[in-house]
C-alpha cells in the first residue's frame, strides 16, 4: 500500500490480446509453459502472479 | 532533611517494585534481553525517585523542586519515543509486521506505566511519613490493582470468531463469501489449499465494526496470530502473505493466513486474546446522529 502497485511483466499465450506498453511481454505456447514461466518470474522478481484470464498472467509488484 | 530520607527511600523502592511488577515479558517477546529490561527498569527507578522526592519538596515549600516534576514528564515522553523508534526499526525486519498502530499502543503503555510508577512512589512516600509499613502495603497493593486494571480490551469482547473455509473460484481466493485476492500460480494455489486457514471475525455491534475496519487493528491481529501459531512464509513470497479483507456491507472481517498449527480451536483461542488497539477504538454509538 505504501508503494504504487505496478505490472512488471506480462505472460500470455495469446499475443494478439496484448498491446505493448511499459512491461515486458513473454509469449508462451500453452497453459503449462504459461505456469512455468510465471513461476520463474514470480520467484525471481519477488512479486506475485495474478491471472487476468486463462491465457494471460501478470506479475505485479505490490 | 533526615526525617524524609527513609520515606523517600521507601517510596522509591516500592515504586521500583511496581515497575518490576508491570514489566511483562510474554509471548510478544519484548523486552526479553537483560539490556532491554535494564533500560525500562532504570527509567522506572528514576520515575519512582522523582515521584518520591516531590513529597518532601512540597512539604518544605521548595517550589523549584516541584517544577522539576514537569521536566520529568517531558523525560517520560522520551520513553515513548524511544520504544517507538526501537520497535519501528525492529518491525522492518519482521515477516508479518506489527504495524504502526500496534507499536504506538505499546509505546503508550510503556509511558503510561512510568507515570503509574511515579504516582505509586508519590503516594507511598506521602503515607510513609505517617506509617512506613502501611505505606509499603498500600503501595504494593496499589501496584497489583493497577496491574490488573491497566489491561485493555481483547478481541473476544468486541467480536465473535468463526471458522471460514478457504476456496478458489478460478484464480480468485475466497474465505467463505469474502474475496481475498487473485492467485495466478497453480503451485501457490496448491500450497494455499494445503496449508491456509480462514477465519471470519464478526463484529458484535456498530462500534466494533469500525474498530475492526481499522487497518492497524487488522495488521495487529495478523501479527499476533503469526507470532503465536507460526507462519508458513518467507521473504519474496507475496502469495503467502497473510491478509485481512472486510465485507463492506456488514463489516465482517475475513482473515487468511498460513499457520503452522491449523487446528481451529487453537486459532480461536489465540484470536480471542488479540488486544484491541487504543487507536482503533471508535464509539460512533456515543454520538448524536439525530436518531431517536
Amino acid at each position: 500500500m505504501e508503494q504504487p502497485t505496478k505490472i512488471i511483466a506480462i505472460i500470455s499465450t495469446k499475443q494478439e490480446t496484448i498491446k505493448a506498453g511499459g512491461a515486458p511481454v513473454f509469449i508462451t505456447e500453452n497453459r503449462e509453459s504459461l505456469q512455468k514461466v510465471s513461476t520463474t518470474l514470480e520467484k525471481t522478481l519477488d512479486a506475485s502472479a495474478h491471472e487476468v484470464d486463462p491465457n494471460t498472467m501478470i506479475i505485479v509488484a505490490h | 532533611m533526615d526525617q524524609y530520607l527513609v520515606s523517600v527511600i521507601v517510596g522509591t523502592l516500592v515504586g521500583f517494585v511496581a515497575r518490576i511488577l508491570l514489566l511483562r515479558t510474554d509471548f510478544r517477546q519484548y523486552p526479553t534481553y537483560p539490556t532491554g529490561r535494564i533500560i525500562n527498569l532504570s527509567f522506572g527507578f528514576i520515575a519512582a525517585f522523582i515521584g518520591s522526592v516531590a513529597v518532601p519538596a512540597v512539604i518544605e515549600s521548595d517550589w523549584t523542586a516541584v517544577t522539576f516534576l514537569g521536566l520529568a514528564a517531558t523525560q517520560f515522553r522520551e520513553v515513548r519515543k524511544m520504544e517507538r523508534d526501537t520497535l519501528e526499526k525492529v518491525d522492518q525486519k519482521e515477516l508479518v509486521k506489527r504495524g504502526e498502530s500496534f507499536i504506538e499502543g505499546m509505546a503508550q503503555a510503556f509511558e503510561g506505566r512510568n507515570y503509574m510508577v511515579m504516582f505509586t512512589g508519590l503516594i507511598t512516600t506521602l503515607i510513609s511519613l505517617y506509617n512506613i509499613w502501611l505505606a509499603i502495603i498500600i503501595g504494593i497493593v496499589g501496584a497489583l490493582i493497577i496491574r490488573t486494571k491497566i489491561k485493555g480490551k481483547l478481541l473476544n469482547d468486541i467480536a465473535d470468531i468463526t471458522e471460514g473455509t478457504i476456496r478458489f473460484e478460478g484464480p480468485n481466493l475466497y474465505v467463505n463469501d469474502i474475496h481475498i485476492k487473485n492467485v495466478g500460480l497453480d503451485s501457490s494455489k496448491k500450497v494455499i489449499m494445503e496449508r491456509a486457514a480462514g477465519v471470519i471475525v464478526i463484529p458484535k455491534n456498530q462500534n466494533s465494526i469500525l474498530t475492526l475496519s481499522n487497518l492497524g487493528q487488522r495488521q495487529a491481529i495478523l501479527h499476533h496470530i503469526s507470532n503465536v501459531l507460526g507462519s508458513y512464509l518467507d521473504s519474496g513470497e507475496p502469495d503467502l502473505v497473510p491478509l485481512s479483507k472486510r465485507d463492506m456491507d456488514d463489516g465482517r472481517l475475513a482473515l487468511f493466513f498460513l499457520p503452522k498449527e491449523k487446528e481451529f480451536s487453537q486459532i480461536r483461542e489465540v484470536l480471542k486474546h488479540v488486544p484491541v488497539l487504543d487507536s482503533a477504538i471508535r464509539l460512533p454509538r456515543e454520538s448524536d446522529k439525530g436518531k431517536g
